[in-house]
């Protein structure tokens, strides 16, 4: 009646070559679109081959380039954090604020810093607490932050003592501070990340959560540490801005958490959690930085310049997905 | 009955995912009016034919004939409309709905705008029930309903569609066995109609008890077909996995020393009751009962994942209180979760990283991962427990089941644990790697290990544990010694005494 076949042994599909592993990933359509957007925007004007002019225009975007580093590492998480922009311009406020009142300045960036800690951790104690999706919790405070420091600086600039100014002009070996501290930000971020048991967890958390939990992994902690670091570095990315900009307003840093979202987005961080690299947001916000200088200095209208990074975010979600469904069964 | 036209005719069936076949030219005829097993080890192709037939899946070669006519059967509509029904073993279903709106669901009659006859629905769904002869209260969501009452709402389902054939894929699993009866009793009258059912389980009484003809499947192969009356259980056995099945070997009797694990009143309100137990070392206990009696609550308990409210925990002589599993871990504890994809593995990450997670201060002593340490570590494992992989750091997600879980107990085995609780550790593995488990539970209890096992496969319990308790409802009704445990004293302290409102009568 039947064909009795002796049953070959059930073959494993084989591993995947060693190459495709390092080469087909995410984070290497990044550095070829680096690459292109380089050669076009070289095409554009010749200041694209004049390192120095690259690095003054990454001056612009360097604050949020340094939150943006730490937001990877919480969207890694399987979280995400809407609010640093608002952070960072309610802790400039409260900093500028209590400077103007006459408190010294050590202890008026020691409020402001305190200030976005406090923030991170109500993220957090929202988050892991109450269990609300961070999401929601995070577009509330985004919205509750913003009005807190309009509440407090009303709609006027508060300036900042001329010393205070310019720490985007500062070069060290030609590079400009805040760029330097991206860049080290970026090592030593990316350092923990790849190589110490707390960034092996995080991926582990944003992998699987509850497997997490059953392997001894806490979990709650390494995300409650992460809300807190977001808070810490998003006050230090306002305070760095006060500096760039030498006066504070409420609406410091506006729409910056798009910005930010864009970068780990374009680095090949996986919305869902559970993948993504340093290396990738660190790729993408030089990429973000010369895609949009070179429209400006190709004259591109604002609206169509944020018409092609719309379409930009869309093309890196919809690319990181399809390498990661893939390579990754 | 004059009629000898099969229902259906499969011929040269295969199937295959990516490069795996996992059906090679299957044959088989399906009669009107009989009640056909499909019987075969995790992965020999039974569930692969069942969902091919329902739509599911479509065939890679092969031709379907129903009636003698060809058919395609592109997907699960179109397998409703030729009158195939699949009834899954956790029924999939709208929970918020009421029982008479899944019934009439999938079935688009009328344009999107169409009203709803809301009163002509409810009539039938009752009209349905009765002819079940099943009491469910049709306005009801699905939601409060018993998995024994779901089930009823499919097969009613089936029937409203007109089935003529209804395939169920483990139907009896989570069911008690008065329920199991009930559902024997209707699948009887619908083959008397002239249906045809499909029955797929690995419960070789069942089997015996209800089915007319069974066939067999091996890896991807049909191996054979046959009336139920021509075969003994040691020929289906036989069949089955190829090759006389080894005795389960009755472990050597491990020395038993101290009590490792003492529980006592443990509570959890609504969950479990007043639980109080222990298990020394060198000793294998395994814990049965019923799907949903709080076997896995106490163990999740224990381990601190979701603690008990009172009661205590007492660890090698010393009373604790754990309330996360990192406790638990330090205090020489290991639990291997029932669930393994949602509570076992790290489906995207490497074989290495899922292997060494609960022991990060072996692979990084200073905070940094000493990859070298680490592989060396996972090399142990997946040799010492025979682990079957292309290489460490492809994704776990890659491997087979069996292959998934015995890393997952490779990584509790690296934290040395004192106390191993293993929660159906063999489910979805073949025949053959559940060998392999049990000699190493036995192995594990022997070098002094205290283990508690909870399964729901009774000759499982039996072949390994040295005393057996009982789970029912949320309460402890039994513990058995291994000399006067069998599958009947370990069933009638897990069958439910009081009857459960909602249990279909």
């Amino acid at each position: 009646m039947s064909a009795i076949q002796t049953p070959a042994a059930r073959e494993l599909p084989p591993a995947r070559p060693r190459w495709q592993v390092i080469v087909i990933r995410p984070e290497t359509m990044t550095l070829v679109l680096l690459i292109l957007a380089l050669f076009g925007a070289s095409l554009l004007s010749p200041y694209f081959l004049d390192v120095g002019y690259i690095l003054r225009s990454f001056t612009l975007s360097a604050e949020f380039a340094i939150v943006a580093l730490v937001l990877t590492m919480v969207i890694i998480a399987g979280e995400i954090d809407l609010s640093p922009a608002a952070n960072m311009a309610l802790s400039a406020c409260l900093f500028a604020f209590a400077q103007q009142a006459g408190v010294p300045m050590p202890l008026a960036i020691a409020i402001g810093l305190f200030a976005g800690l406090v923030m991170g951790a109500i993220n957090g104690f929202m988050v892991i607490r109450l269990q609300i999706p961070s999401i929601i919790v995070t577009i509330g405070t985004l919205t509750l932050y913003r009005g807190l420091a309009q509440v407090i600086a009303g709609d006027k600039s508060i300036r900042v003592p001329d010393w205070f100014i310019g720490i985007n002009t500062v070069l060290i070996a030609g590079i400009p501070l805040t760029v330097l501290i991206f860049i080290v930000m970026s090592v030593i971020l990316g350092v923990v990340l790849s190589m110490t048991i707390f960034g092996r967890q995080i991926y582990q958390i944003g992998t699987n959560e509850v497997a997490a939990r059953h392997a001894g992994i806490r979990s709650q902690r390494i995300k409650m540490s992460l809300f807190l670091l977001m808070g810490l570095v998003s006050a230090v990315a306002g305070l760095m801005t006060a500096s760039r900009l030498g006066s504070v307003r409420y609406d410091l840093g506006l729409g910056g958490e798009l910005q930010m979202v864009l970068m780990a987005m374009l680095g090949g961080t996986y919305i869902f959690g559970g993948r993504g690299t340093i290396l990738g947001t660190f790729l993408a916000a030089w990429l973000l930085v010369i895609v949009s200088t070179g429209m400006t200095v190709a004259n591109v209208l604002p609206a169509v310049q944020l018409v092609v990074l719309g379409v930009l975010l869309i093309v890196s979600i919809i690319a990181t997905n399809f390498i990661y469904s893939r390579t990754q069964r | 009955m004059t009629d000898t036209t099969p229902l259906i005719s499969a011929r040269g069936i295969s199937k295959h995912f990516a490069a795996i076949e996992v059906l090679r030219d299957v044959d088989l005829d399906l009669q009107r009016g009989e009640i056909h097993a499909l019987l075969g080890e995790n992965g020999a192709g039974k569930s692969t034919f069942a969902k091919i037939l329902a739509g599911v899946h479509r065939p890679s070669r092969g031709t379907l004939t129903l009636n003698g006519e060809p058919v395609e059967i592109l997907n699960p509509i179109v397998a409703q409309k030729l009158g195939i029904t699949l009834i899954h073993q956790e029924p999939i279903s709208f929970p918020d709905l009421s029982v008479a709106e899944n019934l009439v669901l999938g079935r688009g009659d009328g344009g999107w705008f169409a009203r709803v006859p809301w009163a002509e629905m409810t009539r039938n769904a009752r009209a349905l029930m009765d002819l079940l002869g099943v009491r469910i209260d049709v306005t009801r969501p699905m939601r409060g309903l018993s998995i024994a009452d779901q089930q009823m709402v499919e097969i009613a389902r089936a029937l409203a569609s007109d089935s003529r054939l209804i395939i169920m894929d483990e139907p009896t699993a989570p069911l008690t066995p008065k329920e199991v009866e009930t559902l024997f009793g209707i699948a009887r009258r619908l083959r008397d109609e002239g249906r045809t059912i499909v029955f797929i389980s690995h419960r070789l009484e069942e089997v015996r008890a209800l089915c007319d003809r069974v066939t067999i499947f091996r890896d991807g192969n049909k191996i054979a077909t046959d009336t139920i009356g021509n075969l003994t259980d040691a020929d289906i056995i036989r069949l089955m996995i190829g090759r006389p099945l080894k005795e389960f070997r009755h472990k050597a009797r491990a020395q038993i020393g101290d009590v490792a694990l003492k529980v006592e009143g443990l509570t959890l309100p609504g969950v479990f009751h007043d639980i109080s137990f222990e298990v020394r070392k060198g000793e294998i206990v395994g814990l049965g009962g019923l799907v949903g009696a709080g076997r896995t609550d106490v163990a999740r308990a224990i381990f601190g994942v979701a603690p008990a409210t009172s009661g205590t925990v007492t660890v090698a002589g010393k009373r604790v209180s754990i309330t996360e599993p990192a406790q638990a871990i330090d205090l020489g504890l290991a639990f291997v979760p029932e669930d393994r994809a949602a509570a076992g593995i790290f489906r995207t990450l490497s074989v290495e990283e899922n292997i060494s997670a609960a022991v990060p201060k072996q692979v990084a002593p200073a905070g940094f991962i000493q990859r070298a340490v680490e592989k060396a570590l996972a090399q142990e494992s997946v040799r010492k427990l025979s682990i079957k992989l292309a290489s460490l750091r492809q994704p776990i997600g890659e491997l087979s089941g069996g292959n998934q879980q015995k890393a997952i107990l490779a990584r509790w085995l690296l934290t040395d644990p004192s106390v191993l609780i293993l929660d159906e550790p063999t489910r979805g593995i073949d025949i053959g790697v559940k060998a392999e488990f049990y000699d190493m539970i036995g192995d594990l209890a022997a070098s002094g290990r205290a283990i508690l096992l909870i399964s729901s496969e009774l000759p499982e319990l039996l072949a390994l544990c040295d005393r057996i308790l009982v789970m029912s409802e949320g309460r402890l009704t039994a513990d058995i010694a291994r000399a006067d445990a069998t599958q009947e004293t370990i069933m009638s302290a897990a069958v439910p005494r009081t009857a459960r409102a909602g249990v279909a009568a």
